[in-house]
């Protein structure tokens, strides 16, 4: 057991690897046991997560610098670069390797009948893209943290290229260019740190716990050059969210991948952006991170996302299609609450990105549900659905009512945080995206309306058979998930509020005052800032405490409002 | 006098060569005596294969230790035994010996099963072995040329084909004048000096002033001879012919160890011969170099036949090559580990990748077109996978070889503060990966086309075990190998 606890990171993250060696030795054409192998694995390392709930429910005890990150495994990979194998998870990325471990699952089952072609490379392939997909998560050495992310790149892009729909290469290709494209400009970003690093310090080193402690004494020998890593950061990760302008990937991407891929690209994929904006460009640039104009470049992208995703989600005809575009919106609330650079911004958004998982996961699970039946996705094929499926059309409304944001579903309570956070920092913002919320309204449940409502016209639809077990199994658990984070979150902000006061200690050293001295930062030279900082700070100090003690009533209600 | 005549120790610094030479003279004299049959042919292979497993194994015992001392400067300093040259001479060993091992079946199919062919091999191995040594001009050429001949005569190794003799002669005539070009500038620097020897040179071109118009046309000469060896844009014409005409097994050859082999010497020309010019030098190399990888890399997305494909990814790999060059050229010792890193891992991905190509020749296919190797996956997966790995050690993606190679070389350029250099690399690694993966695409996601069953012989499966090996351990744990290489250019540093 202790061996287990120790160790935990690298079992969760390396028994994928072993299922797909395993794997090999199963002979094709029994398709069966591929398919049993491949969802037993998986499986198993879902359970192998589940200790990290129980072990992870213990609070650290603040102060320590290594108690930001638990679990922590550490050795030399690499001297000559200084590269480690370093891994190490704090609440944020508890919560995605969570989410990754159950939608890695799903995604995994709810491919049972649909996949009948090369069945074994598939499952191959999905268990690589997981371990991929958990290194990411799990990595605190930059070095590491790029070799998996690009790793998972390969395994999506046959994911999509070999089982994907009719266009399916070209959409395979644009995704591995794009974000090919951001992930080696993000290395170029990452090598500048590192040599900064070294100039300054001596050492060389990719270890995140290091930079970080660094992250408010760089010296640049030009103010240009922070600037310039944070945009190669911004761009790299930007591509994978994606936000406005680098979009393009993600509907062709969606719309042509198989059910389970598009699961798992918005369920988890997108995410890793997000999450490197809060474990890399933020802590590790946070005077870039938080200049006004940064800021306001970022905001703005993300809202003009958040407009722009819902207004061409309600244009779609494809049902896969308008998914895709909702998750350019949705995605752009996470990125607002990134930058909106306060607590409730940061942990709406990382709360906001599990719902999303959850939710966008399991509406392209319905929508492969139905494609499977029919073979199509176009709204117009469908309609009066609810008369020939019940189950399926209940389990639809539910998951949609999710993503919408309806409160006692786990969307409310992101979406509600986010604008909480955006709020506090500029009520602008959080008017924009407000809008963002009525259209999400609009275009699902128009979509609902559309192919659950009305008379069966389309006399292929009259046959349709309702879900059997399996398919309800991969539905359920989602549901289960967003009605637990609707209706009791406080779990998931105990997890998150010491990493994400860390974070906002770090761009904000002065935002909370008067605990500045009990909760010690999670750095030891921020401390020194924060001491130094005190005089200046003792005039500031009422003011963001009061606006922030303040300001959760009235946002309660303007948002009620504008529902 | 006589002591400086005959010092054991000069020979026993060029053991390795002249084993390889002894074998190879081996080969011509049994070849027509003992393996008359066509049967007993395969003798000769296993005779080069023993010839270079003795070098290797000399080369091993060399970098434990050499009885002199390394480096050691033999033969009045002209032949110079440093770790630099034993890690690029293992390079090149081990990549000829790949080399006879993908031959094996290949010259059955093509009915050329002759000793020469190993003979010459051989022989131009030693001619790398000499260029990779030298610190003298002289034996620098003569070096150059030995491996020069012999690879004119085996491009045009398959006599009843018509491309394969176009192939050689174009790369004979270009190369006859790239060598002219380089003894043109040798001349010239024989004259500003005195000596041929390049520490020699140095000293003379330290004392000279910057705008010197003759130490000018001795470098843009020189280097523009030493371009036309490596390939490098605007001397690359000769490549994609002479890579598609030659027996496949030569263009995996010819695309691998003289490249090893050149930028040893372009090495040694540059930081040892023409150190004191390095920013005048390395203000041409960075045209060069941004001129190259465009071109390679832009080339390479229409090809249709596979190894003139292989051909203009060879000019992009060396337009990475030249970016670590010109960061080593401000002093850096990254962009020297860089380069060795980078041939290193260049020499083993790319061999792997012409092992997958080699198999694809049959009786009835010559299989050198993008589209035979369509549908690869459902007749040979593992073959399918293997070429995969290859493809994307060659586009630089982790955890393989490739990306410890391109990282070095960012790695490198970053420090020095070519960002700009940095920024274009990394592009053109997107485009790189762009044209690979349309034999991925052929690979994956094509129907297979009936044809004849592949055979893979056992040379085959050693030289794909060896090649998998290095490019998968490099890229998951290439500590030893890093090490390696900065052994490697200490020397230059020292």
């Amino acid at each position: 057991m202790q061996f287990l606890h120790d160790h935990i990171l690298s079992v969760i993250l390396f028994t994928p690897l072993v299922g797909m060696g395993i794997l090999l030795f199963i002979p094709g054409e029994n398709k069966n046991a591929v398919r049993w192998w491949g969802n037993i694995v998986l499986f198993i390392d879902f359970l192998l997560s589940l200790p990290l709930v129980f072990w992870f429910s213990a609070p650290g005890e603040s102060g320590k610098q290594e108690a930001l990150f638990r679990f922590v495994e550490r050795h030399d990979w690499i001297p000559s670069i200084g590269a480690q194998y370093h891994l190490g998870i704090d609440g944020i990325s508890f919560l995605l390797i969570m989410l990754t471990s159950v939608l890695g699952f799903i995604s995994v089952l709810s491919s049972w009948s649909s996949i009948q072609e090369r069945v074994k490379e598939y499952y191959a392939m999905f268990m690589l893209l997981q371990v991929g997909m958990m290194g990411v998560f799990m990595s605190l050495d930059f070095f590491l943290f790029y070799v998996f992310w690009e790793v998972m790149l390969v395994p999506m892009y046959f994911i999509i290229g070999v089982w994907g729909g009719p266009r399916k290469l070209y959409a395979a290709i644009k995704f591995f260019l794009y974000t090919l494209t951001g992930s080696v400009l993000m290395l170029l970003g990452i090598l500048v740190l590192y040599f900064q690093y070294h100039t300054e310090t001596g050492q060389y080193t990719f270890a995140l716990t290091e930079l970080m402690a660094h992250a408010h004494s760089w010296h640049w020998l030009s103010a240009s050059t922070p600037y310039w890593v944070f945009w190669a950061f911004m761009v790299g990760f930007a591509i994978k969210v994606p936000m406005f302008p680098f979009h393009t990937w993600l509907p062709d991407a969606h719309v042509e991948a198989p059910t389970a891929g598009s699961v798992i690209l918005a369920g988890v994929l997108l995410k890793m952006g997000t999450y490197g904006f809060i474990r890399f460009s933020l802590p590790l640039l946070p005077q870039v991170s938080s200049d006004p104009r940064v800021v306001k470049i970022m905001v703005w992208l993300s809202i003009i996302g958040i407009v722009y995703g819902a207004l061409v989600s309600l244009m779609q005809r494809d049902m896969k299609k308008l998914i895709a575009y909702s998750s350019v919106s949705h995605l752009g609330f996470c990125t607002l609450g990134i930058f909106a650079l306060n607590p409730h911004g940061l942990e709406g958004s990382v709360i906001q990105q599990i719902n999303h998982g959850i939710s966008t996961g399991a509406l392209f699970l319905i929508v492969g549900l139905i494609y499977e039946r029919r073979h199509t996705r176009e709204i117009k094929e469908f309609g009066g659905i609810s008369n020939v499926m019940p189950v399926y059309a209940t389990l639809f409304m539910i998951v949609m009512l999710s993503s919408v944001g309806l409160p006692l579903l786990n969307g409310f309570i992101g979406e509600f945080t986010i604008l909480q956070g955006a709020f506090e920092a500029n009520w602008h913002w959080a008017a924009w995206a407000v809008s963002g919320i009525v259209l999400g309204a609009a275009y699902l449940l128009w979509l609902y309306q559309r192919t659950m409502f009305g008379p069966v016209d389309n006399p292929k639809n009259q046959e349709l058979k309702d879900l059997n077990l399996r398919e309800i199994m991969t539905l359920v658990p989602l549901i289960i998930w967003a009605f637990w984070i609707g209706l009791y979150p406080k779990p998931y902000f105990d997890v998150l509020r010491e990493p994400v006061k860390a974070i906002v200690q770090s761009v904000h050293p002065d935002f909370y005052p008067t605990s500045a001295k009990a909760a010690t930062p999670a750095v030891a030279p921020l401390q020194v800032k924060a001491e130094a900082d005190q005089p200046k700070k003792a005039a500031e100090t009422s003011k963001p405490l009061a606006r922030s003690k303040n300001a959760p009533p009235s946002v309660k209600h303007r948002a009620g409002a504008a529902r | 006098m006589w002591n400086n005549f005959f010092n054991p120790l000069d020979y026993a610094a060029m053991k390795p060569e002249i084993l390889l030479t002894i074998f190879a003279l081996a080969i011509l004299l049994a070849d027509p005596i003992l393996f008359r049959d066509k049967r007993d042919k395969f003798w000769n292979a296993i005779f080069a294969a023993l010839g270079l497993g003795f070098a290797l194994l000399q080369l091993v015992l060399f970098r434990r230790g050499f009885p002199g001392g390394l480096p050691a400067q033999t033969f009045d300093g002209r032949f110079t035994l440093d770790l630099f040259a034993i890690v690029l001479k293992l390079i090149i060993v081990l990549a000829t010996f790949l080399v006879v091992m993908i031959s094996l079946h290949y010259l059955e199919i093509e009915e050329a099963n002759f000793g020469e062919y190993y003979a010459l091999l051989l022989l131009s191995a030693v001619g790398m072995m000499f260029m990779v040594s030298s610190t003298d001009l002289i034996v620098l050429f003569l070096g150059l040329e030995l491996m020069a001949l012999c690879e004119y005569v085996l491009v045009g190794f398959l006599r009843g084909e018509r491309r394969s003799n176009e192939a050689a002669l174009k790369f004979f005539l270009l190369g006859a004048f790239s060598s002219g070009l380089l003894l043109y500038g040798m001349s010239l620097l024989y004259g500003i000096s005195g000596s041929t020897k390049l520490s020699a040179i140095s000293q003379a071109l330290a004392g000279r002033p910057v705008t010197d118009p003759l130490s000018w046309v001795a470098m843009v000469t020189l280097l523009a001879g030493l371009f036309f060896k490596i390939a490098a844009v605007p001397f690359h014409q000769w490549t994609p012919d002479a890579y598609e005409g030659a027996p496949t097994s030569i263009t995996a050859f010819i695309s691998v160890a003289p490249k090893v082999a050149s930028f040893a010497i372009l090495l040694r020309l540059l930081f040892t011969g023409m150190g004191p010019m390095h920013l005048q030098w390395q203000t041409l190399m960075i045209g060069v170099a941004i001129a190259t990888m465009t071109l390679g890399n832009l080339a390479a997305i229409t090809s249709s036949n596979i190894k003139r494909f292989f051909g203009y990814s060879t000019i992009a790999h060396v337009g990475y090559l030249l970016l670590g060059v010109i960061a080593a050229a401000d002093g850096n010792s990254y962009g020297l580990t860089a380069v060795v890193i980078y041939l290193l891992v260049y020499s083993f991905m790319n061999l792997g990748a012409f092992s997958v190509i080699v198999m694809m020749r049959r009786k009835d296919l010559l299989g050198d077109e993008i589209d035979d190797l369509s549908g690869l996956m459902s007749r040979a997966p593992g073959m399918a996978v293997l070429m995969l790995i290859f493809l994307l050690s060659l586009a630089g993606i982790p955890p393989t070889a490739g990306f410890i190679g391109k990282y070095y070389i960012f790695l490198s350029l970053i420090q020095t503060g070519h960002y700009y250099l940095a920024i274009l690399g990394v592009g053109y690694a997107v485009v790189a990966l762009y044209y690979y993966f349309r034999i991925v695409v052929a690979m994956f996601m094509k129907k297979a086309p009936e044809t004849g069953p592949l055979v893979i012989g056992p040379g085959l499966s050693v030289a794909l075990g060896v090649t998998l090996g290095f490019t998968l351990i490099i890229g998951v744990y290439p500590e030893p190998f890093i090490q390696l290489a900065q052994d490697a250019i200490r020397p230059f540093f020292s």
